[in-house]
């Protein structure tokens, strides 16, 4: 998509604003009174949200405002900070949301931007389950209008039923609690099957303002019809009526119990918004990559402004940004209009909005904690590993049963004890999880940079191999190679993946190898792959996808798992002085006479043993030709020296000479394989080592695995080197 | 097996000493030991430290009498104390060049084990420091030689014994690598604009230490460098650790270090290069620290 100017953009931006604007009331009125505020907290936030993020962001597309992830922390603040003096409670939560923003400034002038790398993302999906789960067990009662008797999430949770049967009961009797509760069911029964219903004007307007137009509508109809409103006063929202009501500053008193809830709002609110950065930065059409620290900064310091206006805390949300981004939005601007939006809702429809009944705007929390908790969640962890499922539900019930920080680190913690146990090997992550593991350079007169990552590549070290990726910049080539280490876990992999995504749409490329030695824990393409865990062929790496859909365009065959090596191979002098170990990953051309195949062998003797795998392919001729070795570095063409054999000169052929080195026993014989064309050939190709032996080839790049793309590189070099070595060996 | 490949060029190190213990490794350790000193032109001294008895005497002249030549000039010192301090002041009285340690394997726990004598050593002694992880009792060539071409204390004297000594062993290849430490860039990259910053800052600071490590290499003798080819290559990773890792990957025989002045008590904390490459050794690893430190 072309970039077009600010102002020849601005109508689809001005546009998105509105639309987001239209979710953004409904949520901001719902978050803040669950969170046990006055409604217009969440408009305040959503304001200064849009406002000041817009002005100061790093971000692109995404939309700030009042999160859900904190809800219950907020809710809990405010009745527990001053006892029964809820007001002071309010006043002193406001005073930790300064607070919090002020810490948040701070990660951000830390560059704590790659902050949610190092959480384990079983445990931030189960983090984000709970939430969900405690949303659910807060507002549930809300949408049905009925009174809850518990307090903690898992009571109220198990409570339910009990609130049900208390509904049925009361409807019965008082038309008032029918209604109310009837709004609500009716509100979650639009938002479920909202996206069923395929009427282009329906879909013109979001859900969430659909439950707000046909709640206030109803009320309407009340007031026109000369009836009673049947819902009481005391389940309608009731929006400040002054300025000065409106306006509350923050009690600063900072005691222990506000500076932990300041540090908890900063924690969850930091990662909350960091994860919606990366995830709508996917969906930005321009493909830009936000500056998170920069971001972080700005969301800091909205939070400041708007808990000094009396509003909640302010994040980057994912819904909202990705219904910017659809709407049409292209830079901050949309931001920036859903906060003026709402300023002109507030100023027009105040009293309006003084119609809404608390049970919708439940349905709408309900409805959020139904989708961040589905049970489908369950599903995906325990496809990627049990392990991952057990992490997951770990972290839910300590987030649940204790608080979000506790629960976050318990699912961590829960997370390398796993590792522990799956690797049988404590010692692989005390020995070096302090050790810079991963090393990146550009390949020598090649534009292919190659990043290998040593040991184990976690949760824990993640971002160090995300820092690496990061400074190589999403256009250029990348091989990352995991031949180097033992242990790769779920976030790693996810990481990784997301990274082959970013250089994609860039037009760079990420390929990995080495990874297909490593067995899976489960089929999953992100489950936790290790040494030794099963047999090779079983789950299939990407790359062995890509090998096997090359074959079948190709009309070659493909087979992943160990094989049987061949005997001719050992007659080659390259493995003469290496003991071979294994083959694997075989690609066999339809003439079977172009054979590619990863081969491990071990070089030294005993202490100096040293595992190597390498990426060969072997080139079956019609005729017999003279062995030669030819190479670059020398590195074929000693094991010939130390038999006694010379380079050989190729005459007229300068450069030749001066970047090949090219040996073998019978010079005459070697001389009149090298035709000009042979050598024209090889010169401008990229550099191969090219070992003779009898009517075979051995052809290999560098001694390392190599990726789908040059592999298929090497199928081709090998095509046209068979066709010039047999038609200059006939003539 | 084979002869020496050339031994025209001027000898870096004139007297080597070899600390030995006896381990199951020593045979190995000897054979090579010898067979480096043969290759360097080198006088050998062997070191034990802890009691001569007749029975380590006739152990160990088993061992030498399987060694194939006996051209290496060399001498057996038995001395009684504190290993560490024995070492250390032998190296000073006999005016040494080139301490030889042997490392051993353990599999699991790490890869190579150092004694912690021989980690003091490496750190404290007053000359180079050459640590055998390789040791057969056959010539396995050396073919690749890698070397730390950062801007640091004894670079240059690095650079030369490098190609002093992968020439003397036969090797063809010498990689000189310049570890770019993050914070030289001085760009951190958060989005594109910082991206684009920070790899122009890296383009020129790769020409930068090019041109320096160039001038380094033209200052090295021409008859150390016959047979040989080099080439630079820039890599971006943690400092001191980074070229082990690279050394592992590019399947080097030789990694040459220069090690560090001690100016301060600070440094010697912060300073921990040559302690990551110690806790995972890739390759036999020489250090380089000129014996003039020890004269001034």
């Amino acid at each position: 998509m072309p970039k077009t100017s600010f102002i020849g953009s601005l109508h689809k931006n001005v546009f998105a604003g509105f639309v987001v604007s239209l979710i953004a009331l409904p949520l901001g009125l719902s978050l803040a009174i669950a969170s046990g505020m006055p409604p217009s907290a969440g408009i305040v936030s959503a304001i200064v949200g849009g406002v000041v993020v817009a002005l100061f962001g790093g971000s692109h597309v995404t939309i700030a405002g009042p999160g859900y992830s904190l809800v219950v922390v907020i809710l809990t603040a405010i009745t527990t900070l001053a006892g029964e003096d809820y007001y002071q409670g309010y006043l002193l939560t406001l005073s930790a949301i300064v607070l919090a923003g002020v810490i948040m400034f701070v990660l951000g002038l830390l560059r704590m931007g790659g902050l949610a790398a190092f959480f384990p993302s079983s445990a931030i999906e189960g983090m984000m389950a709970a939430i969900g789960l405690s949303l659910i067990a807060k507002q549930f009662h809300v949408m049905l209008g009925v009174d809850a008797s518990k307090k903690g999430a898992l009571e109220l949770l198990a409570e339910i039923p009990a609130q049900v049967a208390d509904f049925i009961a009361l409807a019965s009797q008082d038309s008032g609690v029918l209604i109310t509760g009837s709004l609500g069911l009716i509100s979650l029964f639009i938002l479920f099957f909202n996206s069923s219903i395929r009427n282009s004007f329906y879909q013109r307007i979001p859900a969430p303002m659909w439950v707000l137009l046909i709640a206030i509508a109803l009320s309407y109809y009340y007031e026109f019809a000369g009836f009673e409103n049947p819902i009481p006063k005391t389940a309608l929202i009731s929006l400040p009526n002054t300025i000065e009501e409106l306006v509350v500053f923050p009690d600063f008193n900072f005691t222990w119990p506000i500076v932990s809830v300041a540090l908890t709002i900063a924690f969850v609110g930091s990662i909350e918004s960091l994860l919606s950065i990366k995830a709508v930065d996917k969906l930005d059409v321009f493909r830009r990559r936000s500056n998170a620290s920069k971001d972080l900064r700005a969301l800091g310091l909205a939070t400041s402004v708007s808990g000094l206006f009396g509003g909640l805390n302010v994040v980057t949300v994912i819904s909202r940004s990705s219904v910017s981004v659809t709407q049409g939005a292209t830079n901050r601007s949309s931001n920036f209009f859903h906060g003026a939006f709402l300023v002109l809702f507030v100023l027009v429809f105040s009293q309006t909005l003084n119609r809404i009944p608390l049970s919708a705007l439940a349905a709408i929390l309900v409805y959020t904690g139904y989708k961040l908790a589905h049970p489908l969640k369950f599903v995906s962890a325990y496809k990627i590993g049990f392990e991952q499922l057990l992490i997951f539900c770990v972290t839910l019930i300590a987030t649940l049963s204790t608080n979000i920080v506790l629960g976050v680190l318990v699912g961590a913690l829960s997370t390398l004890v796993s590792h522990f146990i799956i690797t049988r090997d404590p010692l692989l992550f005390f020995l070096n999880v302090f050790k810079p593991n991963v090393l990146a350079f550009k390949e020598p007169e090649e534009d292919t940079y190659f990043v290998s990552v040593k040991h184990s590549c976690t949760f824990l070290n993640f971002y160090k191999l995300q820092k690496k990726l990061d400074a190589i910049g999403y256009t250029k080539k990348v091989v990352l190679d995991f031949s180097l280490c033992r242990f790769v876990d779920h976030t790693a992999m996810e990481g990784v993946e997301s990274y082959v995504h970013y250089y994609e749409k860039k037009g760079g490329l990420v390929e990995v190898v080495g990874l297909d030695t490593l067995g899976a824990t489960s089929t999953h393409p992100f489950a936790v792959r290790k040494v030794g865990q099963n047999p090779l062929s079983r789950v299939l790496t990407r790359r062995q996808k890509q090998l096997g859909e090359m074959a079948q365009e190709y009309g070659w065959s493909f087979s992943a798992g160990a094989q049987q090596l061949t005997a001719s191979l050992g007659s080659f002098v390259f493995f003469a002085a290496r003991s071979l170990n294994k083959s694997y990953n075989k690609l066999v051309d339809a003439e079977q006479r172009r054979v590619i195949f990863d081969v491990e062998y071990s070089e030294g003797e005993f202490i100096a043993k040293e595992d190597v795998k390498c990426t060969v392919m072997s080139l079956q001729l019609n005729g017999e030709i003279p062995a030669f070795t030819l190479s670059r570095e020398g590195l074929l063409e000693r094991l010939y020296a130390l038999a006694g054999y010379q380079d050989i000169q190729v005459p007229n052929h300068k450069e030749f000479n001066k970047r090949f080195h090219l040996s073998g026993p019978n010079e005459e014989k070697i001389l009149r394989l090298f035709n000009d064309q042979l050598v024209l050939f090889l010169e401008s190709n990229a550099v191969y080592h090219i070992e003779a032996c009898e009517n075979r080839l051995l052809v290999f790049k560098n001694e390392r695995l190599l990726s789908p793309s040059e592999i298929k590189a090497m199928a081709y070099f090998g095509r046209e080197l068979v066709s010039l070595i047999e038609c200059s060996f006939t003539s | 097996m084979s002869v020496r490949p050339n031994s025209t060029s001027p000898v870096l190190f004139k007297k080597v000493l070899f600390g030995f213990a006896f381990s199951p490794n020593l045979e190995n350790n000897l054979h090579e030991v010898f067979r480096v000193c043969r290759f360097l032109d080198a006088e050998l001294t062997l070191l034990h430290v802890g009691g001569c008895t007749e029975k380590k005497k006739a152990a160990l002249s088993t061992l030498l009498d399987q060694i194939p030549d006996a051209q290496v000039v060399s001498e057996v010192l038995w001395k009684e104390g504190d290993p560490f301090q024995t070492i250390y002041d032998q190296c000073d009285i006999l005016n040494i060049d080139l301490l030889m340690i042997g490392a051993q394997r353990h599999e699991g726990l790490f890869r190579f084990y150092i004694g912690s004598v021989a980690r003091k050593l490496t750190r404290r002694v007053n000359c180079s420091v050459l640590l055998l992880t390789n040791a057969s009792r056959e010539r396995v060539a050396c073919k690749h030689v890698v070397v730390n071409g950062v801007l640091s204390d004894y670079t240059a004297e690095a650079i030369n014994a490098a190609f002093f000594v992968g020439q003397r062993l036969g090797a063809r290849q010498l990689t000189i690598v310049e570890e770019i430490a993050p914070n030289k860039v001085q760009v951190a990259v958060d989005d594109d604009r910082s991206l684009v910053k920070s790899l122009r800052k890296k383009h020129q600071l790769e020409l930068r230490e090019d041109e320096r490590v160039r001038s380094i290499v033209s200052a090295v003798p021409e008859s150390y460098k016959e047979g040989l080819s080099f080439r630079t290559q820039p890599i971006f990773g943690k400092r001191g650790y980074s070229i082990g890792h690279y050394a592992e990957i590019s399947r080097a025989d030789l990694l040459v270090l220069n090690a560090e002045k001690h100016t301060s008590i600070f440094k010697r904390i912060i300073t921990r290069d040559i302690e990551f490459i110690l806790s995972d050794l890739p390759c036999e690893l020489l250090i380089i620290r000129p014996k003039k430190e020890r004269n001034a």
